[in-house]
């Protein structure tokens, strides 16, 4: 097996030519095509397969049916809450996102670890565990839930929670991406920018943000996916209120408890759906953003 | 524009960087702030920038307060080590990025300030660049953007940290050149920054020495180096050997040895002697300081060698003309030319 490795590296050279060598650098063609093998075997049986099984399920019994399931008001409405809430959570996530990556880059402060430590908390704890803490925050026997209610605000059980526990989730996202790479362009360009005249507002609008955009793109992206994705915190503060406090995962849960196997397939592979296009978008940026770097912007 | 540096004590979290520093600069004077790094100097210049505030002392623009000023109202134009020009935006852009900023009052109108990129581009020899982004440009044409840069805005003094840090040596010194050039055409007050003394003595009208957070001189090119008034002067401008000695009743004596150099008016006790190795004058017959040769090595037009003086093995180096033979264990006596004591520490 091994010499037949070796001899087959040798036949791609053309016959007279000198003995090609192995690049010393690259390892032994065995280790690198089992590495490869083992990958690609794992993402078909962990990624690949569970996608390809979430449409085929959807469309065992026919495009008509699946369509059905997605056009039923319910799931429409679960549709509708879930771009809500992304389109609320996600600006908001991304204003607190920048935010705070400018501090942490930028200045130096107490408490800068300790602010770091905060904002990956949510990757930590359990998303149901955020959910939980929202109902301690705002539920019936806590201080903030009653007064809210008497002013007429419903948190709980109500599309006010479902975006606070989706933005606790999805709040690492953006700033995650952005500390270091504005870390890495450290502080150069901004002393540069007000030693020129430039206000603050004018420093970040004209010279921050530019260098960040790409990074900011890409946080964004991945904090859309994680919060139209959401499943824990959403589902403990939800109240499962049909045609009012469920989003996209939560009625894909219901429709599979309900033994309605195709509609649950049907609405999940639109959520998959969603989730591939972020994706795509994402690809699709990096290499805009990989051009951007080789040769520089205009060309 | 005049500076005035009063007083000034800088602290980084305790840590003080300037020790209770003055200075003034005069109106269009090119000047150079010398010293190795931690000396203080990059931080002297952010001070005047206002790029940091001092922890005390003033800082004056001209007769104006400037200490608590920020770095806009002062309106200097400040170079940077690695240039920091905008990625993003084309060189004429950059250049132009002082003026688009303005408020709107003042703020010349779009076509105005591409007009005064494109002059500031010619002035600094890069006409036809301006289309191009910072990474299409060498280091020395970036160098020279950052300056249209800086001057693009009017500024009433001009700073530059590390100027030529980067450049390799051939650019460096057609930079230097370059910038006096500049200086003299537009007159601006210049403050830069070094640790180059080759540099900071061509370039410069008055050199200011740092260490240790303190000015330890401010002079012109000959009188730091041909008066440099402490041990740390002595040893970082130019090449200096030193050689431990004592003074009585102004004789030098060096291991029991009357070396005979006149040190009338110089208190007695231990001391420093300070010389030039190419400042010497060779001695036969056994006067003077004398060695036996260590070892020896050709430095340019000249040959550099290590003596070894008296019996604990002090190592002086002295220059000789390249056409004396020399061997090593040759015994050479010499006496500077120009030397300095300093008591001993």
């Amino acid at each position: 097996m091994t010499d037949s490795l070796f001899l087959g590296v040798g036949h791609h050279g053309r016959a007279g030519h000198a003995p090609r060598f192995r690049d010393p650098t690259i390892e032994h063609p065995l280790a690198r095509w089992t590495l490869i093998a083992v990958a690609l075997a794992f993402l078909a049986l962990v990624l690949f397969l569970p996608l390809i099984a979430v449409f085929s399920e959807a469309l065992r019994r026919g495009w008509q049916v699946a369509f059905e399931a997605i056009s039923d008001p319910d799931a429409l409405s679960a549709v509708r809450l879930t771009l809500l809430v992304a389109a609320i959570a996600v600006p908001l996530n991304c204003i607190f996102g920048v935010a705070a990556a400018w501090a942490i880059a930028k200045f130096e402060f107490k408490g800068k670890s300790f602010l770091i430590t905060l904002i990956d908390l949510p990757f930590s704890v359990s998303p149901v565990i955020a959910g939980l803490v929202y109902i301690l925050l705002f539920g019936s026997g806590s201080f903030l839930g009653p007064v809210l209610n008497s002013w007429g605000l419903q948190v709980l059980f109500a599309v006010p929670g479902v975006v606070l526990a989706t933005m606790f989730v999805t709040f690492p996202f953006v700033a995650r991406e952005l500390v270091p790479l504005m870390q890495a362009q450290g502080t150069g360009d901004e002393e540069a920018a007000i030693s020129l005249g430039a206000s603050g507002w004018q420093t970040f609008r004209y010279v921050t943000l530019p260098n960040i955009k790409w990074g900011l793109l890409y946080g964004v992206l991945l904090c859309n996916a994680r919060a139209m994705g959401e499943f824990g915190a959403v589902s403990v503060v939800s109240g499962r209120l049909r045609g009012e406090t469920i989003t996209m995962p939560l009625h894909v849960e219901i429709l599979y408890n309900e033994y309605n196997f195709v509609a649950a397939f049907a609405v999940a592979s639109l959520l998959a759906l969603l989730a591939l296009i972020t994706l795509v978008l994402k690809a699709l940026l990096e290499r805009v953003y990989g051009r951007d770097h080789a040769t520089g912007p205009g060309h | 524009m005049e500076l005035k540096v009063v007083n000034v004590r800088k602290e980084f979290d305790r840590f003080a960087a300037l020790h209770d520093v003055s200075l003034d600069i005069r109106s269009g004077e090119l000047i150079a702030l010398l010293g190795p790094s931690g000396s203080g100097k990059t931080t002297l210049l952010r001070l005047i920038a206002g790029l940091d505030f001092p922890t005390e002392g003033t800082i004056l623009f001209g007769d104006e307060d400037s200490s608590r000023k920020s770095v806009q109202e002062r309106n200097v134009g400040f170079v940077f080590q690695h240039y920091a020009l905008f990625r993003h935006m084309s060189v004429a852009d950059n250049i132009g990025f002082g003026l688009k900023v303005r408020p709107r009052a003042t703020r010349p109108p779009r076509r105005e300030i591409r007009r005064r990129a494109l002059e500031l581009l010619d002035l600094v020899q890069l006409s036809g660049l301006e289309n191009r982004y910072p990474n299409q440009l060498s280091g020395g044409q970036r160098q020279r953007v950052a300056l249209a840069r800086a001057l693009a805005i009017e500024p009433r003094v001009l700073l530059l940290d590390e100027p030529f840090g980067a450049l390799d040596a051939q650019v460096r010194r057609d930079l230097r050149r370059w910038l006096r050039e500049i200086h003299d055409r537009t007159g601006h007050t210049t403050v830069f920054v070094t640790h180059d003394q080759e540099e900071a003595l061509e370039l410069a009208d008055r050199v200011v020495v740092m260490s240790q957070g303190l000015i330890e001189q401010v002079g012109t090119a000959d009188e730091v180096y041909d008066r440099p008034n402490s041990p740390f002067v002595y040893g970082f401008i130019g090449d200096s050997s030193t050689l431990p000695v004592r003074v009585e009743n102004g004789q030098v004596w060096f291991e029991n040895r009357n070396i005979g150099l006149d040190a009338k008016g110089v208190q007695d006790g231990d001391a420093t002697l300070f010389f030039r190795p190419q400042e010497i004058v060779p001695v036969d017959g056994g006067g003077g300081i004398v060695g036996s040769v260590a070892s020896s090595r050709r430095v340019e037009a000249r040959r550099r060698v290590e003596l070894s003086v008296g019996d604990a093995d002090h190592r002086v180096e002295i220059e000789l003309p390249v056409e004396q033979q020399i061997a090593a264990g040759d015994r050479l006596g010499f006496l500077p030319r120009a030397w300095r004591l300093f008591p001993a520490e």
